[in-house]
Formats: structure tokens, C-alpha cells, sequence
């Protein structure tokens, strides 16, 4: 039946409008290198277009699915097969460039460097918007778009595990400071989820003490819309000093490990960062509790404690697990800045990289965290939409 | 029982609620009648302190309201707020399940309460107990609100419009149910509406309020035949005095033997639907069947003409 149906649209031949920017930008991006090749870390590179980055058929085959794919995504398509199309042209670019690695790397070089070229990544960028725009449309549920993150997680392992991308100057990068890598993706991971841990426990009785007292709102909010304002650079700048203070005068405080750099202030400029978003959702959250489920909860003798725990707060709760999303994926860009006061994480990469003028170690920094806030965005968002009610009316 | 002693809710310099006193005996069915802004709800809602009385006292059984915790005091108190008030998140059943919960009733017992209420209120159990309130119509969600109230066996029942957003074909079924519902448990119950129709169909008692005094407190026919003030006479609407009055007696009230001619009238119909029966089909007399359908005797135009006359 379906079928059936399928053929006359397919027939005709409509253009799709968002295909007409995917299809122009993939096709611009064809052209332009697909490969950079330098001699060594950080000389200016050669530019390489897709021909002169791979062996011919490997270049012939992915410029014939490259075609594929623009004519694809330009016409009024089936929105699987869009998506299809996007993920597998996605999964073929990054094992090209893996090959292109290889295949310009003279044997037994261990200091010629091969990054992706603007091509390579403007071609990501169009397919990525492609695959994007498909899962809109399909309206993917919350537990299709975790296993679908699983799944390109698992292709991503396994991409790296097999080695395919082992000459790539990012990987090349990455096995010159292995451990170190990881120690820093420890901390990354720590300065994000514990200010966040922290901003959660302190946000929510914040949020409901705002709530409840009109005369703490308006002031809360105002510092904490105030500390939102000041950028991140200077707010963790200013809290060396006070920190260092503490550690110098308050002796228990520098055997925590308490030092006016490092951990400590990092830790807590992401906690003042990310208490506006939890406070704020929790205050309107419960703001937007119907009044009539609380005057009947009151009528029928619900204390204020029965009340909040078990009325008030889980008709707020999706709401106030959107402040928690914002915190995250926030904080998970923002706790780069930590490398700048000692406090390491990713940015500590992308400083040293930055410092050096070498792109492939600021790389080496920012994708996972990009890679980080994505999956976090994608899983907190499902969460968020599993846990709140399909229809609830206000009355 | 319920004691009302010169009940007074003052908001900065304006009075809503002045000095009012009523009684409401055990099992009966006090309606709190009056135009919107009254002070009907802050009366209603003194009963159970979700609202601090300005002054006065209210006694519950012999016993000041203000000498227990509220939330106590409102586990006893049977509460159906406007509109209906579900808990938006929790099932039918989670939902009546509330005071009960709250009162650590054991979990056998609270189910079968809730399964009993379902099926007094005409909602299959099985079909209703899991659903959310936004899986029901209107009058299924009003039904819910008012089997919440009722959950725990209280022996009060307050009720504020409960039936203010329902059709009227909805309405007088949930009216009956009400009646049946009080006659069975003996509920003590204050109702809350601006409808006076609805006023003289559901109360023994009928409080008149306006500009937050209490102008009347009376039986129905009492206030039909007298009202004290021209505003209590208002609102019973002078035309629809006779009237009003035949809706309070049954035909079962003015049957006697003898043949008649034509369709027979239920003995529980109202003498206002007799009286409106002998005009349409234009007779003098009509047979009346008892519930089991049964001839019982008749009932004649000019006895039912009689009785809506203004009593002395
Ligand atoms: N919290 C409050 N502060 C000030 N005035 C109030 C407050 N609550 C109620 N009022 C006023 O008290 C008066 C009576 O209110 P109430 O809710 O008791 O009226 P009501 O008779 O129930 O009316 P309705 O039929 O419209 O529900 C109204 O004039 C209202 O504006
Ligand atoms: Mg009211």
C-alpha cells in the first residue's frame, strides 16, 4: 500500500528546500581539500583534494556516493532513506579520511602530519544537518534516539579500535600523551558532573525557598542573573584570589586540597554558573503546579511536606530535569576554561594546543567535548520528554 | 454537627465574610446559596481553616476547629474543590486513594474502597482505576473529584459548585447520586452554588449569603414561602414561586384512589412535573405507578394547583 504510494512522489521530482542548502554546501565542499599534509607538527600544510588525498577508486567510489547522496537529500525523498543516506555517507567520510591519512603518509613517517581539510569537514557539517533534519521529521521516541546515539558511539569505537584512523595527526596526537588524555577526561568529567551534583542539591531548596517567599525571589534571581552576566574567563580569574585567601588563612582548607588555583576554583565557578538554570526551572516549575491541585492537596490534609514531595515537585520535576540539561551540556563547554587556572580537563589540550599553534592538539580537546555535549543533550533530552506527561491540562 | 458562631474574615478593610452563625445538624444538607462575591467559598473554606477566620468560631461536634493541627482536621473533612482539583500526574485510583493514603489505611482496604466508589459512581474499575484525569470526560473527572471527597468515609462533606461545569442531563444524574450517596452514609454535607434551582433541589437547609451576610438560613419552603429580605426574594425569582414550591413534594405526597385516563406519572416525580404533565396533555387527573410499576391511585390538576399556593 505504502509502496504503492511511494512511486508517483517519487516521480515527480520535487525539490526539498533544505536540500537545496545541503546539496549546494556538499557540493561546494567537494571541491575544496579534503586532506591537509604537512612535513611535520606544525609547518603550513598542503591542501589535498579528494583525488590527490586518496587512491583513485577509493576517490572515484566516494565522489560516485558523494553524487548519490546530493541527488538524494536535493529531491523530496523518503525521510528513512534520507536518513539512511546521511548516516552511511557520514560513516564512509570518516573512513576515507582515515584511508587519506594513510594513503599520504610516506611509510614509517612517525612526524609527517594529515588532518581533515575544510572539506572533509564542511562535507560532515552538510551530511550531519541532513541526518538532523530526518530525525526531526521522524519524531524519533526518546528510547530510538538513545539507541541510535549507542549506535554511533559503538561505530566510533569501533572505527577507532580497528585503526583506521591510527594516522591521523589527531590520533597521532593522542598516542603521543595516552594517559594523560584520559587522566584529563577524568577531570573534565568530574568539574562538570560534580558542579553539577552540587548546583542540584543546593539549586532545589533554593528554588523552593524562592518559591514559597516572594521576598527571597526577586533578590536570588538577581544575583544569580548577575553572575550568568559575567564571562567565564573573568569569573574564573576573580575567584583565585578569594580561594587563594581561604587556602593561606583557613589551614583545613589547603589539606582538602583548597588553593586559590586549580580544582577547587574551577569547581566552583561552574557550581555558580549552573545554579541560575536549576533555581530558575525550579522556581517555575512550581510556579506552573496547577492551584488547584495544590488547594485540594491542602483541603485534604496534606502537609506542606506531603504536599511538596508528593504533588508540587513531580508535576515540576520535568521542568526543573530541563535546568539540569542546561547545566550539563553547559557545563561540559564551559569546563575547558578550567585548564586556563590549573583546574586541567580537556581545555588543558586545547590551551597547550592553542599555544603552540598546533590545531591538532586543540582538536584533540575539542571534539570529545563537543562529542560529550551531544551525548548528553541527546540522552537528557529523552529523559526529559519520557518524563513528562503526553497531555497534562492546567486547570 | 456543625456550629457557626458570628464567623468573620476581614481583608485589610474589606469584609467578606460578616459575623456569620448557622447550624448544621448531623445528616443534613446545608446549601450555601448567594451571587457571585458573596463569600460563599471563604465560608465554605473557614469550615476545614484553609482559610483563618478574622474572628468567631466554628465547632465540629462540640469541638473548636482550632484545637487540633489543620491537616488533621482535614483528613476528617470530606473537601470536593471547584472544578475538580485531580492530581494531574496520579491515576483515577492513585487519585482516591489520596486522603486514605494519608491516613495509613492498609493497602487491601484502600483498593477495595477505591473499586467500591468507582462503581457507586458508575465507572468501571477495571476500565477507570489506571487512567489518567486527562483520559476522562468533564462529568467522569467532576465524579472522580467528588468520590475523592468521599474516600476515607467522611462524616462531613464540604462541596464548592461541584456541579458548576457539567450539562444538564449530567447534572441532575450527579444530583442524585449526591441524594443517594448522603441517604446511605448519613454524610453531613455543606454544598456551594449560585444556582438556586439546584439549591431547593439538593437542600434541607438553604443559607442565603450576600455581600458576606448570611440574609436567610432556612428550609426551602420556608424560604420560598417567606423570604426575609426583597434580595432572597430576587433570587428566587418571584414567577417561579409556585413553582419552585411543587418541586419540593412528590406525587406520592397527593395520591388518591380512583381511576384516571391516559400515560400514568411516576409517584416519585415531582408535583412540579405532575402540574406540568396535566397542562400539556390537557387532563384534570393522572393515574400513578409505584416503582415496580403498579397502579396506585391518581392525582388531580386542581390538588396539584392548591399546593402552590403561598402557605400561611
Ligand atoms: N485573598 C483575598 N484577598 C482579598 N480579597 C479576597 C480574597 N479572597 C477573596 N476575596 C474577596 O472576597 C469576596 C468573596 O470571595 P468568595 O470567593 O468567597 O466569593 P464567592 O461567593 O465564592 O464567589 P463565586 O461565586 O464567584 O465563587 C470577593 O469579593 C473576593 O474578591
Ligand atoms: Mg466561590
Amino acid at each position: 500500500m505504502s509502496a504503492v504510494v511511494a512511486v508517483p512522489r517519487r516521480l515527480q521530482f520535487a525539490i526539498d528546500k533544505l536540500g537545496v542548502l545541503i546539496a549546494a554546501i556538499a557540493t561546494v565542499a567537494s571541491f575544496l581539500p579534503f586532506a591537509a599534509f604537512r612535513a611535520n607538527r606544525i609547518v603550513l600544510g598542503e591542501s589535498k583534494s579528494i583525488f590527490a588525498a586518496l587512491p583513485a577508486w577509493e576517490a572515484t567510489l566516494l565522489v560516485l556516493a558523494l553524487f548519490a547522496a546530493i541527488a538524494i537529500a536535493l529531491f523530496r525523498t523518503p525521510t528513512l532513506w534520507r536518513l539512511w543516506t546521511s548516516l552511511v555517507v557520514l560513516a564512509i567520510l570518516f573512513i576515507a579520511v582515515g584511508h587519506a591519512a594513510s594513503f599520504l603518509t610516506p611509510e614509517g613517517d612517525r612526524i609527517a602530519r594529515v588532518s581533515p581539510g575544510a572539506g572533509f569537514w564542511l562535507l560532515i557539517f552538510a551530511f550531519a544537518l541532513l541526518a538532523a533534519d530526518a530525525i526531526a521529521r521522524l519524531k524519533l521516541r526518546p528510547w530510538t534516539r538513545i539507541g541510535a546515539l549507542v549506535g554511533v558511539a559503538i561505530f566510533f569505537a569501533v572505527l577507532l579500535g580497528s585503526g583506521t584512523l591510527n594516522d591521523l595527526s589527531i590520533l597521532r596526537e593522542y598516542f603521543n600523551r595516552g594517559d594523560t588524555f584520559w587522566r584529563e577526561a577524568q577531570t573534565h568529567l568530574a568539574l562538570a558532573l560534580g558542579s553539577l551534583a552540587a548546583a542540584t542539591v543546593a539549586g532545589i531548596p533554593i528554588g523552593i525557598l524562592c518559591h514559597r517567599s516572594d521576598a527571597l525571589r526577586a533578590p536570588v534571581l538577581n544575583v544569580l542573573n548577575a553572575i550568568q552576566t559575567v564571562p567565564s574567563i573573568a569569573l574564573f580569574g576573580l575567584l583565585i584570589a578569594p580561594l587563594a585567601w581561604v587556602a593561606a588563612n583557613i589551614p583545613s582548607a589547603s589539606a582538602l586540597g583548597i588553593s586559590g588555583i586549580g580544582a577547587a576554583p574551577a569547581m566552583v565557578a561552574l557550581f555558580a554558573y549552573s545554579l541560575l538554570p536549576v533555581v530558575a526551572n525550579t522556581v517555575v516549575g512550581l510556579d506552573n503546579v496547577p492551584p488547584a491541585a495544590n488547594d485540594a492537596a491542602k483541603g485534604m490534609g496534606m502537609t506542606d511536606r506531603q504536599r511538596l514531595l508528593t504533588v508540587e515537585f513531580p508535576l515540576a520535576f520535568p521542568v526543573i530535569l530541563t535546568g539540569i540539561r542546561i547545566v550539563l551540556v553547559q557545563n561540559i563547554g564551559l569546563a575547558t576554561i578550567a585548564a586556563l587556572i590549573g583546574g586541567g580537563g580537556f581545555g588543558v589540550f586545547v590551551f597547550q594546543g592553542v599555544g603552540q599553534t598546533a590545531m591538532d592538539l586543540v582538536l584533540l580537546g575539542a571534539v570529545p567535548t563537543v562529542a560529550l555535549a551531544f551525548a548528553a543533550a541527546v540522552v537528557l533530552d529523552s529523559i526529559v520528554e519520557m518524563v513528562s506527561p503526553k497531555d497534562m491540562r492546567r486547570d | 454537627m456543625i456550629e457557626i458562631e458570628a464567623l468573620t474574615k476581614d481583608y485589610l478593610d474589606l469584609t467578606v465574610v460578616d459575623h456569620v452563625s448557622m447550624t448544621v445538624e448531623d445528616g443534613e444538607l446545608a446549601v450555601i446559596v448567594g451571587t457571585s462575591g458573596s463569600g460563599k467559598t471563604t465560608l465554605l473554606r473557614m469550615i476545614n481553616r484553609l482559610i483563618e477566620p478574622t474572628s468567631g468560631t466554628v465547632k465540629i461536634d462540640g469541638q473548636d476547629t482550632r484545637s487540633e493541627p489543620a491537616f488533621e482536621l482535614r483528613r476528617r473533612i470530606g473537601y470536593a474543590i471547584q472544578g475538580h482539583g485531580l492530581f494531574p500526574h496520579r491515576t483515577v485510583g492513585q487519585n482516591i486513594a489520596t486522603v486514605p493514603e494519608l491516613l495509613g489505611w492498609d493497602k487491601q482496604k484502600t483498593a477495595q474502597r477505591v473499586d467500591e466508589l468507582l462503581n457507586l459512581f458508575q465507572l468501571d474499575p477495571a476500565e477507570f482505576r489506571d487512567r489518567l484525569p486527562s483520559e476522562l470526560s468533564g462529568g467522569q473527572q467532576q465524579r472522580v473529584g467528588v468520590a475523592r471527597a468521599l474516600a476515607a468515609e467522611p462524616k462531613l462533606l464540604l462541596m464548592d459548585e461541584p456541579y458548576g461545569a457539567l450539562d444538564p442531563i449530567i447534572r441532575s444524574k450527579a444530583q442524585s447520586d449526591l441524594l443517594a450517596i448522603q441517604k446511605r452514609f448519613g454524610t453531613t454535607i455543606v454544598l456551594v452554588t449560585h444556582d438556586m434551582e439546584e439549591a431547593i433541589h439538593l437542600g434541607t437547609r438553604i443559607a442565603v449569603m450576600d455581600k458576606g451576610k448570611l440574609l436567610q438560613y432556612a428550609p426551602p419552603h420556608e424560604i420560598i414561602a417567606n423570604p426575609a429580605t426583597p434580595f432572597v426574594a430576587e433570587l428566587i425569582g418571584t414567577g417561579e414561586r409556585p413553582f419552585r414550591l411543587l418541586s419540593l413534594w412528590k406525587v406520592r405526597d397527593l395520591v388518591e384512589p380512583g381511576p384516571a385516563q391516559g400515560e400514568p406519572i411516576s409517584a416519585d416525580a415531582s408535583l412540579r412535573d405532575a402540574y406540568a404533565e396535566c397542562l400539556w396533555s390537557g387532563r384534570e387527573m393522572l393515574p400513578v405507578i409505584d416503582e415496580s410499576g403498579a397502579l396506585i391511585g391518581r392525582i388531580r390538576r386542581d390538588d396539584i394547583a392548591h399546593k402552590a399556593e403561598r402557605p400561611q
